[in-house]
């Protein structure tokens, strides 16, 4: 039915043909389009088989996942009367409160430290984790428009949110700086493990935040949940006292198990790298690493598994 | 033979239906868990109890097709008939439940224009992240920015936050985004519905500069027919999940079109419908006069009733149309709440072709019910020959012309 040849016959602007279909019939000779075609790689998509190229995806995107944090971070600072001071006060204003109460009113021990300082220190690791769980449990429901519209591996979504929280820890960091030159602390060589422990605390909270962002996605009441979390493990955390003193309170069998909560081998680790009297204990160390790492694997099987599904059910 | 750009075969996507009587859309944790517990306090659920019922439904079921590199596909069908899930299969942001697809080359979704836009980002910040929502890289985009600005014409405005940005600026800023993508495959969804009148030919223009280079391959989703028989070479009608029809796409969107509308008689189907009948002279109709009979029934008062009729191309433009506002009848019967309006179209100025009917009733300008594409018919005549052009190349209208032709050097 088409007319073929008629309407060139006519005058007619190339647009209302098409010029799609006419203009551009031209195609490579076989063999070269067989070569070309053969180094393309070719994608499969099969029902229930799991993602092969996952891991070079995530890599694929990395600058996706670049953008995303560059994105989080611009928008955290931006319309913010005091903009990055947010992520200074945060920290110092609870240090004070806690210094007052822990150090002043029941007047805990402090591990030979000033007790600000004792106090900043932990808050540092803390509070990163903390908001590194409030936030990326919910990034996927913020980014929910993104991920029901286009492809890319899920995991960039929680992982961008850890990283602006990150972010904040750093400039953190240079308060703490301030703190240790005001109270005359020194560094010492053990402040080189910080990188170190910083690598824990950071792959703690992404670990459980692969968890929450998850579960968050697929049962919305955990968005209830999680402030309570983040609280309850400001408590059960030595960020306003000493571990030793859970040992000595409690018994040493208690200060083992405390250790499963694994930001208290990141804060004992911290406070032991800036001059803390307190002996290395290796074993709940080493406990914290173990949690962490199962935490983090489990997490992100769980994640991928779940991965599939999101968009069907955001 | 294996000479494809996307394969699928036995696609199928299913999806659970959840019938519970609260009707939540998401699950809770707090109902999983009185579930469980349910479950283990009272034994066995009860048969009838408040037990969920599970449906299956398949938005896609066996669907295969193999589109060839550089061609041009158009993907139509109505709502619900698994356009949009086909989409998504093939740009992955769901799994399928049966089957396999094969992609081969770099692939691009637009399954909505300005993806990841934030709106307190400037409009320079949101190109860059855009872009890399897209899959674009960070100096393929540093080397089309000029182009994008230019195309989206936000020159001015690209360092004020999108928030501030008009909606109609901010269409523009995300299309061009995404216009300047090159894929070896490129899935879109109707992201060209956007935008002013202006706006829309320049995408329109650049979406055919972009099919026409370098043999890109193109699937295409739109209501609009018109742009897919513009765009596409080939189609798919879905229907239900199923391919129904594929092949060239003047074929496709015919069969599309008549199962829309039937020709000859139209009866709506609601009860309550002042219009009761629209129906079609065929015997005039070769003679080339549109009879179009409208039966009507007023349940109340209706002072100045006032029937309309227009007449659209197959592809949904309106060529011509008549009221009885600007041709009044003869005469009028006094208390006719109900009877039959007649219009009579003599000499009918038209290609052949198929056309559509709409028709609506007034009273005086307030409307009172109307029925969208109420018939379609074939018109064909013996004036013209039968190797006439489509309609969709010369447009609609025929109207009488006459040429001369002279020898020699012309005067210009």
């Amino acid at each position: 039915m088409r007319p073929t040849g008629y309407e060139t016959n006519l005058f007619i602007a190339p647009e209302l043909v098409g010029a799609a279909k006419y203009r551009f019939r031209f195609r490579f000779p076989p063999g070269v389009g067989r070569i070309r075609r053969l180094k393309m790689n070719e994608l499969v998509i099969k029902a229930g088989k799991a993602e092969r190229h996952y891991w070079a995806d995530l890599w694929r995107f990395r600058e996706l996942f670049f953008f995303l944090s560059w994105r989080d971070i611009l928008v955290r600072y931006k319309q913010t009367v005091i903009g990055v001071l947010w992520a200074v006060l945060k920290p110092l204003l609870t240090m004070l409160v806690f210094t007052v109460v822990f150090g002043k009113l029941a007047k805990l021990p402090s591990e030979g430290m000033p007790y600000a300082v004792f106090v900043y220190v932990a808050m540092l690791p803390w509070q990163f984790f903390s908001s590194a769980l409030a936030e990326a449990s919910n990034s996927l429901i913020a980014n929910a428009n993104m991920i029901s519209k286009i492809y890319f591996p899920r995991l960039v979504i929680p992982a961008s949110a850890v990283i602006v929280c990150f972010v904040d820890f750093l400039i953190s960091t240079v308060i703490l700086a301030g703190l240790l030159a005001w109270y005359h602390v020194w560094p010492t060589g053990r402040m080189l493990w910080l990188p170190l422990f910083t690598a824990l605390a950071f792959l703690a909270s992404f670990g459980i935040s692969l968890w929450l962002a998850a579960l968050n996605v697929k049962y919305r009441d955990f968005r209830y949940i999680i402030p309570f979390i983040v609280q309850f493990g400001l408590y059960v955390s030595p960020v306003g006292f000493s571990s030793a003193t859970v040992r000595e309170k409690c018994g040493d069998l208690a200060g083992q198990l405390y250790a499963l909560n694994p930001m208290v081998g990141v804060i004992n680790a911290f406070r032991w790298a800036l001059g803390s009297n307190a002996p290395f204990d290796p074993t709940a160390l080493l406990l914290s690493v173990l949690v962490t790492l199962g935490l983090l694997f489990s997490g992100l099987k769980y994640f991928r598994a779940t991965e599939k599904a999101f968009a069907d059910i955001i | 033979m294996d000479d494809f750009a996307i394969k699928v075969e036995g696609l199928g996507k299913k999806y659970l239906l959840q019938h519970q009587a609260t009707g939540r859309r998401y699950t809770a944790l707090r109902d999983v868990l009185t579930e469980k517990a349910k479950a283990l306090f009272g034994g066995q659920k009860s048969a009838t109890g408040n037990r969920k019922s599970v449906e299956e439904f398949w938005a896609l079921k066996d669907v295969s097709f193999e589109i060839k590199p550089g061609e041009v596909m158009g993907i139509i069908g109505r709502n619900g008939a698994g356009k949009s899930t086909l989409l998504k299969l093939l740009s992955r942001i769901t799994e399928p439940s049966t089957g396999e697809i094969r992609l081969r080359g770099r692939v691009a979704s637009l399954l909505e224009v300005g993806t990841g836009f934030h709106p307190e980002l400037t409009g320079r910040e949101n190109i860059f992240l855009n872009g890399a929502v897209l899959g674009m890289h960070r100096a393929e985009i540093r080397s089309k920015f000029d182009e994008i600005v230019a195309f989206a014409e936000v020159e001015k405005f690209l360092d004020t936050p999108v928030k501030r940005y008009s909606s109609g600026m901010y269409v523009r800023l995300a299309f061009a985004v995404a216009a300047h993508l090159e894929p070896e495959i490129l899935i879109v969804d109707e992201v060209l519905a956007v935008g002013d009148m202006d706006f829309q030919k320049k995408c329109i223009g650049k979406m055919e500069s972009v099919t026409g280079q370098g043999g890109r391959t193109v699937l295409f989703v739109s209501h609009n027919m018109d742009m897919i028989s513009k765009l596409c070479s080939k189609a798919i009608l879905l229907n239900a999940g199923k391919v129904e029809t594929a092949g060239d796409v003047e074929e496709v969107t015919r069969v599309y079109l008549t199962r829309t509308a039937p020709t000859g008689k139209f009866i709506p189907d609601r009860p309550g419908r002042c219009l009761r009948s629209v129906s079609i002279d065929e015997d005039a109709l070769r003679q080339d006069k549109l009879i179009i009979k409208i039966g009507y029934c007023f349940s109340g008062n209706v002072i100045t009733p006032t029937f309309g009729v227009v007449i659209f191309t197959e592809a949904g433009s309106p060529i011509f149309g008549s009221n009885t506002l600007y041709h009044p009848p003869a005469a009028r019967p006094d208390n006719a709440l109900e009877g039959e309006a007649t219009v009579f179209f003599e000499n009918l100025p038209l290609w052949p072709g198929r056309y559509k009917i709409s028709v609506w009733l007034n009273d005086s300008w307030s409307p009172i019910d109307q029925e969208d594409n109420a018939l379609t018919f074939e018109f064909m005549t013996a004036k013209t020959p039968l190797n006439a052009p489509a309609p969709k190349f010369i447009g609609p209208v025929h109207l009488p012309a006459s040429w001369t032709i002279i020898r020699g050097e012309t005067n210009l």
